[in-house]
């Protein structure tokens, strides 16, 4: 029987102890068969709970993170009631979610209206388990990394055009003829750029992306290469703010023109999801750019023994998950800074201008990579 | 939404190749500013065509004047236009001040101006981070809002309330300003200069703000003139008419400001001259602070208000444009057989149509903000 297994310490700890524990259980219940299955089970088990973890658990700091960063920027406390500053507001927000009554609108086409949020949230999930956290700790270690998550991220789109449209609401359908018009295209860039990072790397798993990055702080890809490294890195911050349909590039959203767009009719557990998709985008997406541009896993080390050794000393989970809330806060940033643009004006600049740099780009990397790398 | 079931006021040309189709936006929608309805008529996302609906916050306020009384009436103005609720005050003493035939003497005019110019720059506060906010920069909103806070702190210190602020009376105000009035407004004068210097970094220069505001929802001088347009909107589109210039009241004719006007009359103009006004009352508070009267009466003597049998007319500017009281006295008596209110916003909403034709839904938007309008002044 073939079991899908891939070479990981966690996954060969497991596969090594299953057959020692199943001595204990009775003979005629011994099999090497048995004993794979149940360790492939463990090990699958493990990974959902990994993922679930990372995930769903940072939508709430991610949610109190937002609020807190928002109300800074607009000279506010925020949350600031329950619990130490807050901290307790999300979950009692949570539970309100959770409990209010789910409602379809009248005209609705009900399977669709459910699903949809559901199938919003897979491409956050798979994306989260190819991200490599550690040297040894990633759930899926596959060499066709970089176009999986290409191939994933397509999924979000089909979602947020269900919701739209079989929400019965003009409002919700325009939102999601936008952002469908607008995910499919800056997927084009978003591509480009981890193309970009796959020929400097020389490999399309994530893990070989992020050990070409082992060394120095000069040695990840957003310092490599001179000036370009840095210019792919903003093309990248700005096509995945527009991926994740994030504000200044929520047109979908809009509250201001659809009062919500395509999640305008949505309420209660199914627009926690859309609400936890996009948290999670968010993570993934900071981790896609920590691990494409900034290093991975890897500690900035500066290249002098005495601080680096220190540096070395904190683990790479550590350093990642420190990238990627950077990452996070750069693009809270700019959501409370900047205004929205038009909707014709967003396709604009993406086939315009974001598409040709990146072609230029693309051109002017392969020519660093011949003559210099 | 089928054809037959169309709402009044709307008409479908059924020559085009593509399918129009209809949008209701509003009563309840986050940028009409309260509770107007606009019926669009789209092709795709760009505007065919925009009715707007009036009416769903009616309070009959002209008819509810009739039984009421002069001084009644004064606290109903504040309820009209909210966010110049002082300047509205204003506009009905004066026309109750010309039928009384009183006088204000000047420090209770010096008062009535800086209060009114005060509200003017609360008012366009609100325009400032609402047209963020409606362009989806959000922070705005709360940036204008602050300073705005700063104005109702020194109106509430002054007249009692924060918004609707019931202040002045025939022959002045119902109290004096209170010892620290001037070195509170130096204050806040002094803040808000350094406040508008960021505010304008943050919007005027902006790139998007600039791409999405500039050549949208341009109104040429002649159709300003011919929709009674008035006010910012007006003098965006290139006409310098102000009341405070053309027609003076209260002490303007002796204070030194500015006209601000711009000549393409589109978004980026109208967000240019309110921001071009603040500065100008800040000037015209400069002034009065200079010129206070520390001694003096702040009010005429008391006395009845009742009106001689004639009509009274009255208009100011306030900071959405011309605001005009007509009052007609049949009997001698405190109260007015009819008052007639001429508020800013409505020509501006009529002559909304002939702007967005052509632009996106988000340009809508747009234009609403520059529009300032206050639902509740239309719908008395």
């Amino acid at each position: 029987m073939f079991v899908p297994s891939i070479t990981h310490p966690v996954g060969d700890f497991i596969r090594e102890w299953v057959p020692k524990l199943s001595a204990y259980l009775p003979e005629q219940l011994q099999s090497q068969t048995l004993d794979s299955i149940a360790a492939f089970l463990i090990n699958a088990l493990l990974c959902i709970i990994a993922v679930c973890a990372v995930n769903i658990g940072s939508a709430p700091i991610l949610i109190y993170m937002e609020r807190k960063v928002c109300a800074h920027v607009q000279c506010r406390l925020g949350p600031m009631r329950l619990g130490w500053h807050g901290t307790l507001q999300t979950i009692a927000d949570v539970i309100k979610m959770l409990f209010k009554e789910v409602y379809s609108p009248s005209g609705a086409d009900k399977l669709m209206f459910y699903v949809a949020p559901l199938i919003v949230l897979i491409a956050p999930f798979i994306i989260a388990a190819l991200i490599p956290f550690d040297h040894n700790l990633i759930v899926a270690d596959i060499d066709m990394g970089i176009p999986m998550i290409i191939a994933v991220n397509g999924f979000g789109v089909l979602g947020i055009l269900l919701g739209g449209w079989s929400s019965n609401n003009k409002y919700s359908l325009l939102g999601a003829l936008r952002s469908g018009a607008q995910m499919i295209s800056y997927e084009i860039s978003f591509a480009m750029i981890l193309l970009f990072v796959v020929m400097i790397s020389g490999s399309t798993s994530l893990m070989d992306i992020a050990q070409a990055q082992d060394g120095t702080v000069l040695d990840w890809f957003i310092f490599k290469i001179p000036v370009l490294g840095f210019i792919a890195f903003i093309l990248f911050f700005i096509s995945s703010t527009a991926e994740m349909n994030r504000a200044p590039f929520d047109i979908a959203e809009a509250e201001q023109e659809l009062t919500g767009g395509y999640h305008t009719e949505y309420n209660g557990t199914p627009f926690a999801m859309f609400y936890l998709a996009e948290y999670i985008a968010l993570v993934t997406n900071s981790a896609l750019a920590a691990t494409c541009f900034l290093g991975g896993f890897h500690a900035p080390c500066i290249g002098v023994a005495a601080i680096d050794g220190v540096l070395q000393m904190v683990p790479g989970v550590v350093w990642l998950f420190a990238k990627i809330y950077f990452m996070i806060w750069c693009y809270m940033m700019v959501r409370w800074t900047f205004v929205r643009p038009r909707v014709d004006q967003l396709m604009d600049f993406e086939w315009k201008f974001l598409l040709p740099v990146n072609l230029v780009l693309l051109a002017a990397g392969a020519v660093w990579m011949i003559f210099v790398g | 939404m089928s054809i037959t079931r169309l709402p009044p006021g709307f008409k479908i040309t059924r020559d085009t190749n593509t399918e129009e189709f209809f949008i209701n936006m509003g009563p309840q929608h986050p940028s009409t500013h309260g509770a107007l309805r606009l019926a669009l008529r789209m092709d795709g996302e760009t505007i065919v065509e925009v009715v707007p609906h009036f009416g769903y916050i009616h309070r009959g306020m002209e008819k509810q004047a009739e039984s009421m009384s002069y001084l009644q009436y004064i606290a109903m103005s504040d309820r009209q236009d909210y966010l110049t609720a002082i300047q509205n005050n204003l506009g009905v003493v004066i026309a109750l001040e010309k039928g009384m035939n009183v006088g204000v003497p000047e420090k209770g005019e010096y008062i009535r101006v800086m209060l009114s110019e005060l509200g003017r720059i609360a008012s366009h506060l609100v325009f400032f981070g609402c047209f963020g906010g409606d362009l989806g920069g959000q922070t705005c909103l709360l940036f204008g809002f602050k300073e705005r806070e700063m104005i109702h702190d020194i109106l509430e210190e002054v007249t009692g309330s924060r918004l609707t602020t019931n202040f002045f009376r025939p022959g002045g105000s119902r109290f004096d300003v209170p010892e620290n009035f001037i070195d509170r407004v130096k204050a806040f004068l002094k803040h808000l200069e350094g406040a508008m210097k960021d505010y304008e970094r943050f919007l005027s220069k902006n790139i998007i703000v600039l791409e999405r505001s500039k050549g949208i929802g341009i109104l040429s001088a002649e159709d300003a003139i011919a929709y009674g347009c008035s006010g910012p909107v007006l003098r965006a589109s290139g006409v310098d008419f102000d009341v405070r210039k053309a027609n003076p009241y209260s002490i303007y004719d002796q204070l030194q400001f500015d006209v601000p006007v711009t000549y393409t009359g589109d978004c980026y103009d109208r967000y240019t001259v309110r921001i071009a006004e603040i500065h100008e009352s800040m000037r015209i508070l400069y002034q009065c602070i200079e010129k206070f009267p520390k001694e003096g009466p702040w009010r005429a003597k008391e006395k009845p208000v009742r009106l001689p049998v004639g009509r009274y007319y009255s208009e100011i500017e306030t900071a959405k444009g011309l605001y005009a009281t007509y009052v007609v006295a049949a009997t001698t008596g405190e109260k007015p057989y009819r008052i007639h209110t001429r508020g800013p916003s409505f020509p501006h909403i009529a002559a909304l149509n002939k702007m967005v034709q052509g632009h996106k839904i988000s340009d809508l938007v747009t234009i609403m903000a520059t529009l300032d309008p206050v639902i509740p002044e239309i719908d008395r």
